[in-house]
This record gives C-alpha cells, sequence and structure tokens, in this order.
C-alpha cells in the first residue's frame, strides 16, 4: 500500500507534495461549485416564473429541523477545524477525537434529515406525483418546488456521506499524520467545510426565502 | 524509487496484464487510453458508414426512420463523448504532458488511472446502451422529447455520459495542476510548448463546464424517472432551460476539442518548417481567449428556439469574436512556414490538411453566428458540414497529425512514412469529398437527421457516401500501417525528427522515470536553425 507519508517521486520535497495536493482539492472544489450551480440558478429561475406556488411549498417546510441542522454542520465543521489544529500541534489523540466529534455531527444531520425529515414530509404527501397533498393554483408550482427540494437535498446527503466516510478513513490513519505530514487531513477537511457552504446556500432556498415573503 | 532502473523503458517494465491494468505510469495510461479511444472511434464511425449507406437512396435504405435516428445518436454520442473530447488529452496529452513539462509523472497518477477506469465503465455503459438499443434523440438529449416521450435507453446513455464526464474532470484537474506544480527548473510560463498551454486552456474548460453538464443531465434523468422536473412548462419549468444548461457546456466542449489539436499544430508546424513558432505568445493567448469566450457563446445554439432577440444579438457578436484568435492561430502557423525548410512528412501532411480544413470550417461557423444566416441554414446540413470540417477535417487531423508525430516517441519504432502520406492525403480527399456536398445540400435546404430526402438531393449526397467510402480506406490505412510498424517498425532514434523539446532529449521509448536527471530548462522552446541535419 501507499502510504499517505511517503514522498511520490514526482515531487521534490514533501513541502512541494503538500502544495500540489491543497491546490488539487481547491481546484476539484471549483468544479464541485460548478456542478451545484446549475441546481441554484434553475431553483431561483423557477421561483421567479411562480413565485406564490413556490412559496407555499416552501412553507410546508420543517423550518425547525433545517435550524438545528445548520447548526450541527456548523458545529461539525468548527469540530473538524479544532481537530486539524490538534495535528499541526503533533497531537493524533486531539485530532481523532475532534474528527470523531465533526463525523457525529455530520452523522447526526443525515439521521435528521433523511430518517426525520424525509419521513414527515413523506407523511404530510410533499413528495411530488399524483398523491401530491397541496392542492389549488399553487399546486405545481409547490410540485417543482418539492422537486428541487427531494433532488437537492439527495444530492446534498450523498456528499455528505462521502465526506463521512472520507473523515472515518481520516481518523482509522491517524497513526500516520504528523505535525509535518497531514496534507490529507487537510484536504478531507476542506471538502467536509465545502459541504457546508453548499448547505448555506440551500436552507435558505429551501426554509426562508418562502417565509419572509 | 531506485534510480537503477531509469534507463529501463516505460514499455518493458512489466509484461503481465496486471502491470498494465494497475499501472499509474502516466505513459502507459496514454497507451490504455488509445486502445480505448481506437475502439469507441471506428464504433463511432461505423455508424457514420451506415448513415451515409442509407443516405445514398432519397427513400433511404436502411427501411426504417427509426434505426436510423439511433445510428446518428449513436454516431454522436460515441465521437462527441468516446473520442472528440477524450481523444488529444487522454492518449498524447498523457504520454506528452509530463515529459514536456520535465516531470517524472502527473501530479496525481492514481487519479490517473482512476479517470482511466472510469472512462472504461462509461463506455460499458454506452455499449449497454446501443446493444439494449440505442436512443433515438440526438446527442444532445433534447427535452421534452428525452424526458417524456422518447422510448430508447436515455437514462443509461445519459448515466454513461455523466460517468465519462468525471473521468474528463479528473483528467483536466491533473494537468492544470501539474502544470502548475511540475514545471521543470527553468521552465517559466513562456518557455513552456505550446501544447502545454493549450492542454492548460482544455482542462479549464474541463473542469469548469464538465461539471455543469452532469447536473443538467441530473435533472434530466430525475424528470425522467419521476415524471416531474423543471424542463417541464406544464408546471412552470422550461424546455429552453434545458437547452442554456446544455450548451453553457457543449459549446465549450467543442474547444475542449479543437483546442488541444491547436497545441498538436503548433509543435509540428515549427518542426517541419525548420523555424522558430512565429508569434509564441500570441498563439498562447489566443488559446486562453478561445477558452473564456467560448463559455460566453452557447446561446448561438438557441438563435431560433425562442431566445429573445437582444440576447441573441449579443451571443452573435461574441460568437464572432471567437474567430479572432482562431485567425491569429491560423496566420501564425502560416507565418511560421513562410520562408520555411519544409518537410513533407505524414505529420506535417495532416497538419497542412488541418489548416485548411480548419478555416474552412471556422469560416462557415461565421455564417451561422450571424442571426439571419442563421435561420436560413440553422438544422441543414451546412452546420452538419461545419461541425466535420472543425471536428473531423480539424480534430481528427490533428489527432493523426500527433499520432505520427509522438509515434516513434511512444513506440520506439518508425512507422512506415509513405504508407503514412498516402493515408494523409486519401483521408484529405476523401474528407472534402464526403463533407463539401453537405454544405452545398445545406445551403439547398435539406434538413439534418432525416433519413429520406427529395430526388433533387440525389447527386450531392451519391458523391458525399462515395467520400465516405474513400474516407473509411483512409482511416483503415493508419490502423493497418501503425499496428504493422508496432513489430516490424525500424528502431526509432531518441529524436528522429530533430525536433525541440524536452520530450526529445530522452530514449524512445522513454524510462519509466521519464528523464535520469531533471532537465534543466534555459532556452525558449521552438529554437530551429533552417537545414539542420536530421537523422532518423
Amino acid at each position: 500500500m501507499n502510504d499517505a507519508a511517503a514522498q511520490e517521486f514526482q515531487f521534490g520535497s514533501a513541502e512541494h507534495q503538500r502544495e500540489t495536493a491543497i491546490s488539487g482539492i481547491w481546484l476539484f472544489l471549483a468544479s464541485e461549485a460548478l456542478f451545484f450551480g446549475p441546481i441554484f440558478l434553475a431553483w431561483i429561475f423557477a421561483r421567479h416564473a411562480d413565485p406564490t406556488a413556490f412559496d407555499a411549498g416552501s412553507r410546508q417546510t420543517e423550518l425547525m429541523i433545517g435550524l438545528t441542522n445548520t447548526a450541527l454542520l456548523i458545529a461539525s465543521s468548527f469540530a473538524y477545524s479544532v481537530g486539524l489544529g490538534y495535528i499541526g500541534f503533533g497531537s493524533r489523540r486531539g485530532m481523532a477525537i475532534w474528527l470523531a466529534i465533526a463525523w457525529l455531527l455530520g452523522a447526526a444531520f443525515i439521521g435528521l434529515k433523511f430518517g426525520v425529515e424525509w419521513q414527515m414530509d413523506f407523511k404530510k404527501g410533499l413528495f411530488p406525483g399524483p398523491a401530491f397533498a397541496i392542492h389549488g393554483p399553487a399546486r405545481n408550482g409547490a410540485q417543482l418546488f418539492f422537486a428541487f427540494y427531494f433532488f437537492a437535498t439527495a444530492l446534498h446527503g450523498l456528499h455528505l456521506v462521502v465526506g463521512l466516510g472520507l473523515v472515518a478513513w481520516i481518523i482509522f490513519r491517524a497513526e500516520r499524520y504528523t505535525a509535518e505530514r497531514h496534507s490529507p487531513v487537510h484536504v478531507v477537511g476542506l471538502y467536509w467545510s465545502f459541504i457546508d457552504i453548499i448547505w448555506l446556500i440551500l436552507f435558505p432556498l429551501i426554509y426562508l426565502t418562502g417565509r419572509a415573503s | 524509487m531506485t534510480h537503477t532502473s531509469a534507463q529501463v523503458s516505460y514499455l518493458d517494465d512489466g509484461h503481465t496484464l496486471r502491470s498494465w491494468l494497475l499501472t499509474t505510469d502516466h505513459k502507459r495510461i496514454a497507451i490504455l487510453y488509445i486502445v480505448a479511444i481506437t475502439f469507441f472511434f471506428f464504433a463511432g464511425g461505423f455508424a457514420a458508414f451506415l448513415i451515409r449507406y442509407n443516405l445514398i437512396s432519397p427513400k433511404g435504405l436502411i427501411g426504417s426512420a427509426e434505426t436510423y435516428n439511433r445510428l446518428f445518436s449513436m454516431h454522436g454520442i460515441l465521437m462527441v463523448w468516446f473520442f472528440l473530447v477524450p481523444a488529444v488529452p487522454v492518449t498524447l496529452g498523457n504520454f506528452l504532458a509530463p515529459l514536456m513539462l520535465g516531470a517524472r509523472d502527473l501530479a496525481f497518477p492514481r487519479l490517473n488511472l482512476l479517470s482511466w477506469y472510469l472512462f472504461m465503465a462509461a463506455g460499458v455503459v454506452a455499449l449497454y446502451a446501443v446493444v439494449g438499443g440505442g436512443v433515438d434523440t440526438g446527442w444532445t438529449f433534447y427535452t421534452p422529447l428525452t424526458s417524456f416521450y422518447s422510448q430508447g435507453h436515455v437514462v443509461a446513455a445519459v448515466a454513461a455520459i455523466f460517468i465519462a464526464g468525471f473521468s474528463s474532470i479528473a483528467t483536466g484537474l491533473n494537468f492544470i495542476v501539474s502544470i502548475h506544480k511540475l514545471r521543470a527548473p527553468g521552465m517559466t510560463w513562456y518557455k513552456m510548448p505550446v501544447f502545454l498551454w493549450s492542454l492548460y486552456a482544455t482542462s479549464v474548460i474541463l473542469v469548469l463546464a464538465t461539471p455543469v453538464l452532469a447536473m443538467t443531465l441530473l435533472l434530466l434523468v430525475f424528470e425522467r424517472l419521476f415524471g416531474i422536473g423543471v424542463f417541464d412548462p406544464a408546471i412552470g419549468g422550461d424546455p429552453l432551460l434545458f437547452q442554456h444548461l446544455f450548451w453553457f457546456y457543449s459549446h465549450p466542449a467543442v474547444y475542449v476539442m479543437i483546442l488541444p489539436g491547436f497545441g498538436v499544430i503548433s509543435e509540428i508546424i515549427p518542426a517541419f518548417s525548420r523555424k522558430e513558432l512565429f508569434g509564441y505568445k500570441f498563439v498562447v493567448w489566443a488559446s486562453i481567449a478561445i477558452a473564456v469566450i467560448g463559455f460566453l457563446v452557447w446561446g448561438h445554439h438557441m438563435f431560433v428556439a425562442g431566445a429573445s432577440l437582444y440576447s441573441a444579438l449579443v451571443f452573435s457578436l461574441l460568437s464572432y469574436m471567437v474567430a479572432v484568435p482562431s485567425a491569429i492561430k491560423v496566420f501564425n502557423w502560416i507565418g511560421t512556414m513562410h520562408n520555411g525548410y519544409i518537410r513533407f512528412d505524414a505529420p506535417m501532411l495532416y497538419a497542412i490538411g488541418f489548416i485548411g480544413l480548419f478555416a474552412t470550417g471556422g469560416l462557415t461557423g461565421l455564417f451561422l453566428a450571424a442571426l439571419a444566416a442563421d435561420v436560413h441554414l440553422t438544422q441543414t446540413y451546412f452546420v452538419v458540414a461545419h461541425f466535420h470540417y472543425v471536428m473531423v477535417g480539424g480534430m481528427v487531423s490533428a489527432y493523426f497529425a500527433g499520432l505520427h508525430f509522438w509515434w516513434p516517441k511512444m513506440t520506439g519504432r518508425l512507422y512506415p512514412e509513405m504508407w503514412g502520406r498516402a493515408g494523409a492525403i486519401i483521408i484529405f480527399v476523401g474528407f472534402n469529398l464526403t463533407f463539401f456536398p453537405q454544405f452545398l445540400l445545406g445551403y439547398l435546404g435539406m434538413p439534418r437527421r432525416y433519413f429520406a430526402y427529395p430526388q433533387h438531393f440525389e447527386a450531392l449526397n451519391l458523391l458525399s457516401s462515395g467520400g465516405a467510402l474513400i474516407l473509411a480506406v483512409g482511416y483503415l490505412l493508419p490502423l493497418g500501417y501503425l499496428t504493422w510498424s508496432l513489430f516490424y517498425g525500424a528502431r526509432a532514434s531518441a529524436n528522429p525528427w530533430g525536433a525541440t523539446g524536452l520530450e526529445w532529449t530522452t530514449p524512445s521509448p522513454p524510462p519509466t522515470e521519464n528523464f535520469a536527471v531533471t532537465p534543466i530548462v534555459t532556452k525558449a522552446p521552438y529554437q530551429y536553425r533552417r537545414a539542420e541535419a536530421v537523422e532518423r
């Protein structure tokens, strides 16, 4: 197996390899931003076409769960950053503990989102289709809103699940990292925070815009 | 890593299947890609051949419009995503980028291998879609046809493109980071070969445009599976939104297809003119300009789709602007050849063919960028001819030019020169015979994607189909003699063309680690002297 801390032969130094890994993940995140871009664009476009119906859909969402989840994710990123700080001082134990906290907070988001919130949404008949619960003139636009809602939250959740796997992988390999060599911890941390940023755009789109008007 | 293995050629560094399938060596991955790409090129080409066979008769020889629809869709999907987009970057680019940089590998070798596996997985899904009955939507997948009405394997075809997209992103990311971080000591940005610049410009598009297509296709699949989606006007969505998002990727993607070709040609013209590349900085910045402006012209695909007149005006103007950097390149290549000591070897023949065919394709693009002319010409064979002049006449010629130019480096063998020249000429003749009549057909009003046509278009269609036969021979020739040369070709020296560039300073085929000693770059690229002795 390739050791993450070992230097690969195309690099001049460990520092060179670290810089390269960091620039790679930033570029990947730029690509990811454009991946999510069309959802946001289409969402705003569709809401613009029928704002009343969209807002009627938006008001059926679970604001408290959304709020709690936002807090969970931000706290999770904070915990991860603390863990990154610990490995910077060479403390593998401190890193592992704080990354485990970050993992648990992320897992709590998943549980709340898909185990609780989606179930409530399904029970209220909010999944688009013939059985959709909202009737009247807002029916079509509200269905479109919930099409976006389920599509976007599923995709965001999928990213978070991948993130959970990566964080677990880092914890599992904690022994390999030192104060000088821990670029995988940094790389996964950037990805982990990126998932938050996507959520910070989704959160107002899902829960707030409809309630503000 | 030990340095004792430095002189073992990458081809001899392990002979097992495992040593190929699990390799992280960029050179071996390039070879894996060449095999895959060649397969898809001939699969897509076969579909094209059947299209031309059908159009020999006004009534259509295949006998079923539905089959014909599936044929041209398969041709488009395979050629665009499984040949044109990846062709030069993943083969020549993978092989040459580290060599040209003076590096031992790309920045992320395992990611590079992963990109090949993603590509192959995508290919398998695409073949499943084709064998399972195909799709009848064209390669553009316009809604609402794809979301509600098409009976074909839309989801499988879309999944294939989605997966192939991530392969593209991985490749692009690897190139950008490698070019930033792995240049040899002394290789400043302006000492880089133009091929690297064009790979860089290409990669920027791959990394930033492909994810938009990926999401668009996901939205499409969602709509198809659940019957509810953003492209359905019945519930407040808009099919035009699909076209906007699709072309936001797919127009820059045509620059993904052609920019690496520009890079190849910019290497070959100076080498066979024994002259420095004319206006290096202009050629370089023209690539970047094309990549940037290319992001802003997608609307010209929707002039007749109901977009507003004012946005169409802006898109028309921006589309004209792309012609400026493209023309700069053409003039600079000709400027390089002017007063040069020109040798007409196969790569140069392809390159000269490229200039003419690309210029024709580019100039006819201006007709389509003009609002009034486009209303007449859109959806006709004029568009087909324009696109193929750029993509086949331009890009495929550039790919063959590069393949011949670097063949001795990649394989350590020389290809038979006379056969090479014959192939280049046959392809040029066959190509023009196939596609020039299509300009006329389009101008006369023959719509594309129809399996039958009125009697009075027969002569021109017959000419086009006859040309396709010659073109097919032209493409099969290199398959034959290049394969032959692998076993019987003469051994190549390190630098059979007397070309500049770091890749020619290392043995042919290069050792696994590329360079025994990391090179130090002191000179600008393309320092050619006239009539320098060339030994092959």
